[in-house]
């Protein structure tokens, strides 16, 4: 598995996007730091970036990924290694490579900026995070989709739909969910829906540690009252970790069963 | 003759279409095996049950008596070389072939192969930038990179020029005489009638006729392969069999 994981690692870090994306983040970065000079504003305005942009990158290009390289598994299942170990080195290989470039996009700025001597040295280290968690949770469920989808379109159509669902459809259900009952207890249902949405979770997890009321929203509110933050950011990561188990373990039940 | 593949009762079903029925047959060892039949006679997917591309959906297939459904350490005894070769992009060849040879843990003679196949100025390019044919001689390499005792080649002289060609044929009889079992399948008859000890006949996922290609002529009375052949799709009236659709069908008995 580490065979393959090192060399679809080596594989897509050399390709046109990967180095795209990395100059992304690290123009976006820098920009962000010199001109507003504020290590808290820039960090709030990446997270806006980072929620929306890991996500779909990641989806689009794990689709991508493993369309392109389905003939060439067909001469690694013809090799002498179990089939799990392929897709497992194939998936963490795609993923790194993406959360290098991300981390250090977004990294070597902030660090010439001097964040590790700065009072925002923790909330740095949480974006960092929650978008690296995303970037596996959003490649999983490229991988999950592509190997459901014999065919290409169908499977990046349902990628970008699940994009769109997550990153935006899904708030205006819940708005309109709080507007319609509004007269009910919600706590409880409003903590489960955005348990359902990873990056929700992710702006939860991030809000909480920068502690700005004003941004937070109802749900973020109701974690910091019911949960304390700590307890609040355990359960926001458990749950996108489930969120990048699931999806894997289902990938993987599918490509045992698959043929090539 | 021992037997190096042997097959029983093997199933597969793809959606509506049953693409092998119940086939039986055993691949001898030390010989050159061609498998044949119009397209969509399940000659890949036969191919691939052997190198657990495909999961039957039901019976047995032993390579040397051992039952290899679902395991994988077996693989290890064949070399494969696919219709189509598309390789990592922003690899090079030598870094596949390391790739590949880190997987098996094998001694491999990828320079001896690659100067015979006259790719060797080509081996640190990246595989993004390597002309079809080359990739296919990439693909070649591969193959009998790790001296397999079993070579499965899927339509192997496609896309490659003449000299690389007349070579690949040349390497094929070699591993034979070397006492190799090789499985091939191809739309050229000249290539079988060169190169087959044996034809095995595939017709809508069945083995219609196992034997040498003197056999099959003299069985239809043709002195011609390509003849005998189109015999057979003739009197079996499988060359147009599929064709369900109206406009197509007009066409097909105008």
């Amino acid at each position: 598995m580490l065979k393959i994981l090192k060399y679809s690692f080596f594989d897509v870090l050399r390709s046109r996007w990967s180095i795209i994306y990395f100059m992304f983040f690290l123009l976006i970065t820098t920009g962000l730091l010199w001109f507003s000079g504020n290590v808290a504003k820039s960090i709030i305005s990446l997270m806006n970036v980072v929620l929306a942009i890991i996500p779909l990158m990641s989806i689009l290009f794990g689709t991508m990924y493993f369309y392109n390289s389905r003939e060439f598994v067909e001469i690694l299942l013809s090799q002498p290694i179990d089939r799990k170990r392929i897709f497992l080195g194939q998936f963490l290989g795609l993923s790194l490579s993406l959360i290098l470039s991300f981390s250090l996009g977004m990294g070597i700025p902030f660090l010439i900026y001097g964040v590790a001597v700065s009072a925002e040295i923790f909330d740095f280290l949480v974006l960092l995070l929650t978008g690296n968690l995303l970037s596996l949770v959003f490649t999983a469920l490229a991988f999950l989709i592509s190997i459901s989808n014999q065919n290409k379109i169908k499977g990046f159509a349902l990628s970008i739909l699940i994009w769109l669902f997550l990153a935006v459809v899904y708030d205006s259900i819940y708005l309109v969910i709080m507007a319609f009952f509004n007269d009910y207890p919600l706590e409880t249902p409003t903590l489960l829906i955005t348990l359902f949405n990873p990056i929700d979770l992710s702006r939860i997890l991030i809000l909480m540690k920068l502690d700005i009321s004003a941004l937070m929203g109802f749900t973020g509110a109701l974690f910091k009252t019911f949960l304390g933050s700590g307890t609040g950011s355990l359960l926001s990561i458990t749950a996108l970790v489930i969120w990048i188990g699931l999806p894997v373990y289902a990938f993987l039940k599918l490509a045992i069963k698959k043929d090539f | 003759m021992k037997a190096t593949i042997e097959i029983t009762d093997l199933n597969k079903r793809f959606g509506k279409l049953q693409v092998l029925r119940d086939l039986n047959v055993s691949i001898k060892k030390g010989k050159i095996s061609a498998v044949l039949g119009p397209n969509g006679s399940g000659k890949t997917t036969l191919i691939k049950c052997i190198l657990g591309l495909v999961i039957p959906d039901s019976g047995d297939i032993h390579i040397n008596e051992e039952r290899i459904n679902g395991q994988w350490q077996y693989r290890n005894k064949i070399g494969y070389m696919p219709q189509i070769a598309n390789f990592p992009e922003n690899l090079s060849a030598r870094e596949l072939i390391s790739m590949i040879r880190d997987l098996r843990k094998e001694t491999s003679s990828e320079i001896q192969l690659a100067t015979e196949f006259g790719i060797l100025e080509h081996l640190d390019k990246s595989l993004k930038d390597l002309s079809g044919g080359t990739k296919q001689k990439v693909n070649a390499i591969l193959a009998m990179l790790f001296n397999p005792d079993i070579l499965i080649f899927d339509e192997p002289t496609a896309g490659l020029d003449p000299v690389a060609r007349l070579h690949l044929k040349d390497c094929i009889l070699e591993e034979r005489n070397a006492g190799k079992t090789i499985l091939l399948t191809t739309h050229i008859m000249s290539e079988v009638e060169e190169l087959a000890d044996e034809i095995i006949f595939l017709l809508d996922g069945k083995i219609y006729f196992q034997g040498s290609v003197e056999e099959l002529k003299s069985r239809q009375g043709e002195e011609n392969l390509e003849r005998a052949i189109a015999g057979i799709l003739r009197v079996t009236g499988s060359h147009n069999v599929k064709v369900n659709h109206p406009v197509l069908k007009s066409l097909t008995y105008a």
